[in-house]
């Protein structure tokens, strides 16, 4: 952490987006949490979406439960709403705020505590009810406020700071989200932004349930030999099944050059998803094939990142629900509260 | 690319942009902390030591640091270095026991100095302490050349020129004042071990033109005017005045012009606006005070009625760029322009001049009439002949007169100790981590988003009420310490140990100004571009490291670091930290401060 705000000066030539705004205008006031955490990679990855992505920051609503993670929104997109709510209980949140105003594109930001413990049956239901919103799991395997346990997401057999291995099951998000009928699933790394960033970006354009597993050492906890999730492991082990340009109208955004064949999956809204497969077996499409080809990548001691899975023809609750196209939040009176009569007819209806 | 050798002197040095571009090397940063803490006398001291002068060049310099600063790059101006400098000196108090003491025990040797101007009292003051027995020589009566006689009053008060060459002085100069030295061969054979030659670019150039005999009584050469009026000698002038040229000395004709009872003052030059070569600000004083600026006239006759001058005449030209695309100006056929007025200063450009060098003496000039030199070691053809300042190279500044001073004066002790005169001493460098605990820094770190403050001056009609009253002001404390705080502290370098790296990234995300990059090897141009702002400022160089663990290389882009050092704070192995780099060159008097030591 640092104690003073980063200064206001900018290189000469930052440039702006169409709506006038610089990358600098995304941030979020100075991070308080550890020097060199992976989280902070992490925001500066959604800055770098965003701004990219031409959208206003008042536009997004920023959701977050509870630990180093979900103290992030603080530190990005300062203009956008925020909602830091109790422990675990972000994908509530997130989905009442969502049946009520539709116009918002919603970013969760959670961690492995937040979400695949206190919170697990949270998150559970957030996808399988299909909630639209781009929802970022800042995984670091540790307890890092609470001084470096081993959360639920660590991996049988890897070893704390102080020399303990752990002998319990480490739960996988993302092959959790697959199960669960999450229409956008992927897994970074954030000491690969080139990967990250347009991986958020086709997470916030996707109109549907979106996850985004994000390995992000903790430097403090869970940065040492034994670990793996450590900067030098994941770099040991990263298995890329591809890599991801994000084309909104005509302007391409090229993040990286990189051989490999291509598949181009357009999305609802009209935004184009180029993955150029690096694994050239590798199906983004085949929601099983997926599940099956992480758990045998996974018994080989590798870690599977890219674009897991897409649903080009996603639903979300709203389908589901069949609420009204504008948002329950623009609803009057007489349609919240149709009365008496009303609950009669409904009643009625049920006999 | 190769990881930068930051063992080499030059590489931090060019980072501090400011100190890199003062002829003298003067470590600005360093005392503009001072200033900031308020340590006035040390910041003064820091200064002497590198330009002799502070207080003069606090008011005259023409600040080659400037636009050199890096602030000027990150907002529009740069931190007003020159008036801090004057800070220290007006603050100082009294510093008299910080000063170096006359040397108790003689050496020997014995240097003279021709011209007691800014280029021959630093020699003097380098060599004094050694033992050194040195002797002026000028022709007026006292010590300072230009600095007393060229610039006036209203700029420069003269306590300040009597007290930082009295420093000087009492170091045991012998002077032999009102003695303008009319034979190099005889001044030779007086058996001094060496000569110093700091004689400046005395000659003001004439024009030619018609009319200029007939009304000689009301043209002036504008140097000789100037130091006129600097004597007492001239305390008035015509209503009507016309200054010709475009230079520093045009701007301190007309202003000195406008308090001698000039009212119609005008600048005439032959160039455009942009392209004159006065200073910025000494062209914005002049309009300040209601001079105004006529460009594209080139002057071609003086106009007279019986010997007395009634106007001039002025062909009118303008800007062609040629094919080789430089600007030249031509006539544009319209018809010429006729300025009334009762006199006139020349201000055209100064010319060196040496008759009092004999052409067989042994000393060799090149073909435009300039000494031959060794442009290192200043030595002339005559070994035991050395030159500096304007009499060098002709007309530069305060500032290049200094810098030279102190470069002939180790050469004039190299070779009166019967040294190689060409093998010159290194400048001493530290290089020290400024880290005080986890978040904080020996040095202020929180970058001041303040704009140049403006030095308050004398409202202008007391201003040119009296040629002699200062019309800058100065900045009071507070300002003094507000524009201080603009610094960056360019001298606090940013060092990278590329064994501690783990490449978490938190270095680029926090940098402001996006210097860092972590990025494949390649040759410099093709990094440049692949940088997360492309660098594109050439003169600045990159900072890159030795292969990491990915394979990869850190390259930092020194162009708009701001010296925040969030890189350091927000770095989990300490691979980044920051540390001070303080470089002085050396001089000849560090020997006599070693012994002492």
């Amino acid at each position: 952490m640092s104690f003073l705000p980063k200064p206001k000066l900018h290189h000469p030539n930052l440039p702006t987006n169409k709506l006038g705004y610089t990358r600098r205008d995304y941030e979020g006031t100075i991070s308080t949490l550890c020097a060199g955490c992976g989280h902070d990679s992490i925001s500066a990855a959604i800055v770098q979406a965003v701004f990219e992505l031409e959208i206003e920051p008042h536009r997004i609503a920023k959701l977050s439960g509870i630990g180093c993670s979900s103290k992030t929104p603080n530190y990005f997109l300062n203009p956008a709403h925020g909602f830091n709510s109790v422990h675990g209980r972000m994908p509530s949140v997130a989905t009442g705020a969502n049946l009520a105003n539709r116009e918002l594109i919603y970013l969760g930001v959670s961690g492995d505590g937040d979400s695949a413990s206190i919170g697990f049956g949270q998150f559970a239901h957030a996808m399988r009810r299909g909630v639209d919103m781009c929802y970022i799991v800042e995984n670091n395997g540790v307890y890092g406020l609470t001084k470096g346990q081993f959360s639920a997401t660590a991996d049988r057999g890897s070893k704390s700071k102080k020399g303990q291995v752990n002998a319990d099951e480490g739960i996988d998000l993302v092959q959790m989200a697959l199960s669960l009928g999450a229409t956008y699933v992927g897994r970074g790394f954030s000491g690969d932004k080139e990967q990250l960033v347009p991986l958020i970006q086709g997470a916030l354009l996707h109109r549907g349930p979106a996850l985004l597993d994000v390995i992000s050492p903790c430097v403090a906890f869970n940065n040492h030999e034994g670990s793996t999730r450590s900067f030098d492991w994941v770099r040991a082990h990263n298995e890329a099944v591809n890599r991801l340009d994000v084309i909104v109208g005509r302007d391409e955004i090229v993040h990286a050059q990189e051989p490999g064949t291509v598949d181009e999956v357009t999305q609802h809204d009209g935004s184009v998803l180029r993955l150029r497969k690096l694994a050239p077996d590798y199906d983004a499409h085949d929601r099983d094939g997926a599940i099956s080809y992480l758990a045998e990548r996974k018994r080989a001691g590798e870690i599977v990142t890219g674009l897991l899975f897409v649903d080009p023809e996603p639903s979300d609750l709203h389908a589901a629900l069949r609420t009204p196209a504008a948002g329950l939040n623009r609803l009057g009176d007489a349609e919240l509260v149709p009365g008496a009569a009303a609950l009669a007819a409904v009643n009625a209806s049920l006999r | 690319m190769n990881p930068t050798d930051i063992k080499a002197p030059d590489y931090f040095h060019r980072v501090v942009d400011c100190q890199w571009a003062c002829p003298a090397h003067t470590p600005v940063p360093e005392y503009i902390r001072m200033i900031s803490q308020g340590r006035y006398a040390d910041a003064y001291m820091v200064n002497w030591k590198s330009n002799v002068f502070p207080g003069i060049l606090g008011r005259t310099c023409d600040r080659p640091c400037e636009p050199a600063c890096r602030r000027g790059r990150v907002e529009d101006e740069p931190v007003a270095i020159c008036r801090l400098k004057r800070v220290a000196a007006d603050n100082k108090g009294d510093v008299e026991a910080r000063m170096p003491l006359a040397a108790t025990a003689k050496n020997g040797k014995r240097v003279a100095l021709i011209g007691a101007g800014p280029a021959s009292l630093t020699v003097a003051r380098d060599l004094l302490p050694l033992g050194y027995d040195v002797t002026v020589f000028d022709g007026d009566n006292k010590l300072g050349g230009m600095i007393r006689t060229q610039i006036p009053r209203f700029r420069l008060p003269e306590s300040v020129i009597d007290e930082e060459v009295g420093y000087v002085a009492r170091l045991g100069l012998t002077v032999r004042s009102g003695e303008r030295v009319d034979s190099l061969k005889s001044l030779l054979a007086q058996g001094f071990d060496a000569i110093f030659v700091g004689s400046g670019a005395p000659r003001g150039r004439d024009l030619d033109l018609p009319g200029r005999k007939e009304a000689a009584a009301n043209i002036h050469i504008g140097i000789d005017w100037l130091s006129s009026v600097s004597f007492g000698h001239i305390t008035k002038i015509g209503k009507r005045v016309l200054v010709l040229g475009g230079g520093n000395t045009a701007m301190d004709c007309c202003r000195s012009s406008k308090r001698l009872g000039g009212e119609d003052v005008r600048v005439v030059v032959r160039s455009g606006f942009d392209e004159m070569k006065a200073s910025p600000w000494e062209k914005e004083d002049a309009q300040h005070e209601g001079i105004p600026i006529h460009n594209w006239l080139v002057p071609k006759s003086f106009e007279h009625e019986n010997g007395k001058l009634v106007a001039m005449v002025f062909e009118k030209v303008a800007p062609v760029v040629g094919a080789d695309g430089k600007k030249s100006a031509r006539p544009t056929g319209e018809p010429d322009v006729r300025m009334e007025c009762d006199e006139v200063l020349i201000a055209v450009g100064q010319e060196n001049s040496f008759p009092w060098i004999e052409r067989d003496a042994g000393l060799e000039f090149d073909k435009w009439g300039l000494p031959q030199l060794n442009p290192d070691t200043l030595q002339s053809t005559l070994p035991s002949v050395f030159f500096g300042g304007d009499a060098a190279f002709g007309p530069k500044n305060i500032i290049w007169a200094v810098a030279h001073g102190h470069q002939a004066a180790v050469s004039i002790d190299k070779f009166c100790q019967g040294q190689d005169v060409a093998d010159r001493p290194p400048p001493h460098v530290t290089l020290a981590s400024q880290k005080m605990g986890i978040h904080e820094w020996s040095y202020d770190n929180d970058v001041s988003n303040d704009l140049r403050f403006k030095v308050p001056q004398l409202p202008a009609a007391q201003a040119l009420s009296n040629i002699k009253l200062e019309v800058e002001l100065g900045y009071d404390d507070r300002l003094a310490f507000k524009e201080a705080q603009r610094c960056l502290n360019c001298d606090v370098q940013t060092v990278f140990a590329d064994k501690l790296c783990i490449e978490c990234d938190a270095c680029v995300d926090i940098c402001p100004t996006d210097c860092i990059t972590f990025t494949a090897n390649g040759d410099e141009a093709d990094v440049r571009e692949r940088l997360s702002a492309p660098a594109l400022n050439l003169t600045q160089p990159l900072y890159t490291s030795g292969a990491l663990k990915t394979g990869r290389i850190m390259v930092k882009d020194e162009d708009v670091c701001l010296h925040c050092g969030m890189c350091a704070e927000r770095c989990p192995t300490g691979a980044w930290d920051m540390q001070k780099f303080f470089l002085e060159t050396a001089q000849s008097g560090d020997r006599a401060c070693r012994r002492a030591a």
